[in-house]
C-alpha cells in the first residue's frame, strides 16, 4: 500500500471513529459526577477486609485472578523479549566491557549514595502496599530502576557484578510460584483460588489484611526481577554483543 | 467540560495512531503506540473522577466515610501501565531483530512485509 | 482544583502531540520522559497516587532507557552493514 493510500484509509477510519466516539462521549456520565456504583461496593468490601488502600485491595484481594493474569502477561512478554535479544549464531558476547571513561565525581557519589536508599524505598513501597500508595507493581519497578543506579554512576562491570542474571531469572519464577502457592493455599483452606484466607488483623497495622501483603511481595519480586532481566537484555545488546568478524 | 476531559483521551489515542500511520522509523512507531495507550489511561481515570473527592486510601487524615474517587479504574490502569511497558519492550526487541535481518528500520523499505 | 485538572489535561494533550511529531527517536526518548512526568502529575490531580507512582517509575525511567538502548543498537547494526 502506498503512502497516500495509507493516509486515505486512515482518514476515512478516523472520521468514522470520531463520529462514533464523539457521540458516545455525550452519553458517558458527567466528568466529576457523584454516581460511581462500583466505588461504593469495593470500598465497603475493602473496609470489611481491613485494607486501607482500596486500590491494592482490589488488585490483590477482590480481583486477584486478574492480577494473576496480568503477571502472566508480564512474564510471557519478558520471556519473549529476552529470547529475541539473545546473541545470535553469528554474534559474540564480550565478557569484559570497558568502563565508561571519565565520569563526574558528583554523579558517581550521587549514584552510590542513592542506590541503597532506592532499594530500601522500593522494599518499603512493596511491603506497605496495603497501607499507603504503592504495592507490588510500583515497588518492583522502583527496585529494578534503583539497581541500575550503579550503571548511571558510571560502571557497567559494577552493575554486572550486582546482577548475576541467573538469580533474577530464578526470582521471576519464585514470584510467579509464590502467587500460585497463595492461590493453592486458598483452595486448600476451603475457599476459592486466591481467596483471602489469613486473618485480617487490625486496620492500619503492617501485618493485616490477610494475604494482601504476601501477594504484594510476590508480585514485587516478580516485577523487579522481570524489569532487571529485560533491561539486562537491552544493555547486553548494546554494550557486549557484536557481530563476529567477517560475518557481516 | 466532560467533553474536554474525555476528548483529551480520545485525542491522544488518535494522535498516537496518526503517528503510527505517518511514521518513517519503526522505533518512532513503537513510541507512538505507547502514546495511544496513555490516552486510554486518561479516559479510564476521567471516568472515575469525582469533584471534591480524595484518593481511595483511608488513613487518620481521611477516615472511612470521606468521599473517594473510583478505585476500580485505578486498579485497572496501574497494572496496565507496568504490563504495557513490557509489551513495548517486546516490540523494541522485534525492531532490533528486524534491523539485524533486513538492515533497515524504515517501514517503506521493508520489502518482506509488503502485502 | 478543577482548573488545575483542565490545565493539566491541555498540557497532556500538547505533550502527546509533541511526542508524536518528534521524528528522531533519540529526541523522542527525552520528550517521552517529560510527557511521562506530565501524565503522572495529571494522575495526581485526578486523585490517583498509585497510578501516578506507577507511571512516573515506568514512563520516565524504564521506557525511555529502552528506547535509547534500542536506537543505539539499531544504529550500530545498520551503520556497520552499510
Amino acid at each position: 500500500m502506498t503512502r497516500t493510500a495509507r493516509f486515505v484509509v486512515f482518514g476515512i477510519g478516523t472520521a468514522v471513529l470520531v463520529l462514533l466516539l464523539g457521540s458516545a462521549v455525550f452519553h458517558l456520565p458527567a466528568f466529576g459526577g457523584t454516581s460511581h456504583p462500583y466505588r461504593d461496593s469495593t470500598v465497603t468490601a475493602a473496609l470489611q477486609r481491613r485494607a486501607p488502600n482500596v486500590v491494592t485491595s482490589i488488585n490483590f484481594d477482590q480481583r486477584g485472578l486478574d492480577t494473576f493474569g496480568e503477571e502472566a502477561i508480564l512474564l510471557a512478554s519478558v520471556l519473549g523479549a529476552i529470547t529475541l535479544l539473545r546473541p545470535g549464531k553469528d554474534e559474540t558476547q564480550r565478557q569484559r566491557v570497558p568502563n565508561a571513561g571519565r565520569m563526574l565525581q558528583g554523579t558517581r557519589l550521587a549514584g552510590y549514595v542513592l542506590l541503597p536508599i532506592s532499594l530500601i524505598l522500593g522494599a518499603d513501597v512493596v511491603v506497605h502496599g496495603h497501607l499507603t500508595p504503592g504495592g507490588g507493581f510500583q515497588g518492583g519497578v522502583v527496585l529494578a530502576t534503583g539497581l541500575h543506579l550503579s550503571y548511571v554512576a558510571g560502571s557497567y562491570p559494577a552493575l554486572r557484578r550486582l546482577r548475576p542474571l541467573r538469580w533474577y531469572e530464578y526470582g521471576e519464577a519464585i514470584g510467579m510460584g509464590g502467587v500460585v502457592a497463595l492461590g493453592v493455599a486458598g483452595v486448600l483452606a476451603g475457599a476459592g483460588f486466591l481467596a483471602n484466607v489469613l486473618p485480617t488483623g487490625t486496620f492500619g497495622q503492617l501485618v493485616s489484611a490477610g494475604t494482601v501483603p504476601l501477594f504484594s511481595i510476590a508480585i514485587g519480586i516478580e516485577v523487579a526481577s522481570g524489569v532487571v532481566v529485560l533491561l539486562a537484555g537491552f544493555l547486553e545488546q548494546d554494550l557486549a554483543i557484536a557481530a563476529k568478524r567477517g560475518s557481516r | 467540560m466532560s467533553v474536554f476531559a474525555y476528548g483529551t483521551g480520545l485525542w491522544l489515542v488518535l494522535v498516537g495512531v496518526f503517528g503510527v500511520v505517518r511514521s518513517r522509523n519503526l522505533i518512532h512507531t513503537v513510541v507512538c503506540v505507547a502514546v495511544a495507550q496513555s490516552g486510554t489511561y486518561v479516559v479510564l481515570l476521567a471516568v472515575g473522577y469525582q469533584r471534591g473527592a480524595v484518593a481511595p486510601i483511608f488513613s487518620s487524615s481521611s477516615p472511612p466515610g470521606t468521599p473517594v474517587v473510583d478505585p476500580v479504574v485505578q486498579a485497572m490502569t496501574l497494572t496496565d501501565i507496568v504490563v504495557s511497558a513490557t509489551v513495548t519492550a517486546l516490540l523494541l526487541a522485534l525492531v532490533i531483530q528486524v534491523a539485524k535481518r533486513h538492515g533497515t528500520i524504515v517501514p517503506d523499505e521493508l520489502h518482506a512485509l509488503r502485502g | 482544583m478543577i482548573i488545575l485538572v483542565l490545565v493539566l489535561l491541555a498540557l497532556v494533550a500538547t505533550g502527546g502531540t509533541i511526542v508524536v511529531s518528534t521524528s528522531d527517536p533519540r529526541r523522542q526518548a527525552v520528550t517521552l520522559a517529560v510527557y511521562g512526568v506530565l501524565l503522572s502529575v495529571l494522575f495526581l490531580a485526578l486523585a490517583a497516587p498509585d497510578v501516578a507512582l506507577s507511571q512516573v517509575a515506568v514512563g520516565s525511567a524504564v521506557v525511555p532507557l529502552m528506547v535509547l538502548l534500542a536506537v543505539r543498537t539499531v544504529r550500530s547494526v545498520t551503520g556497520g552493514k552499510r
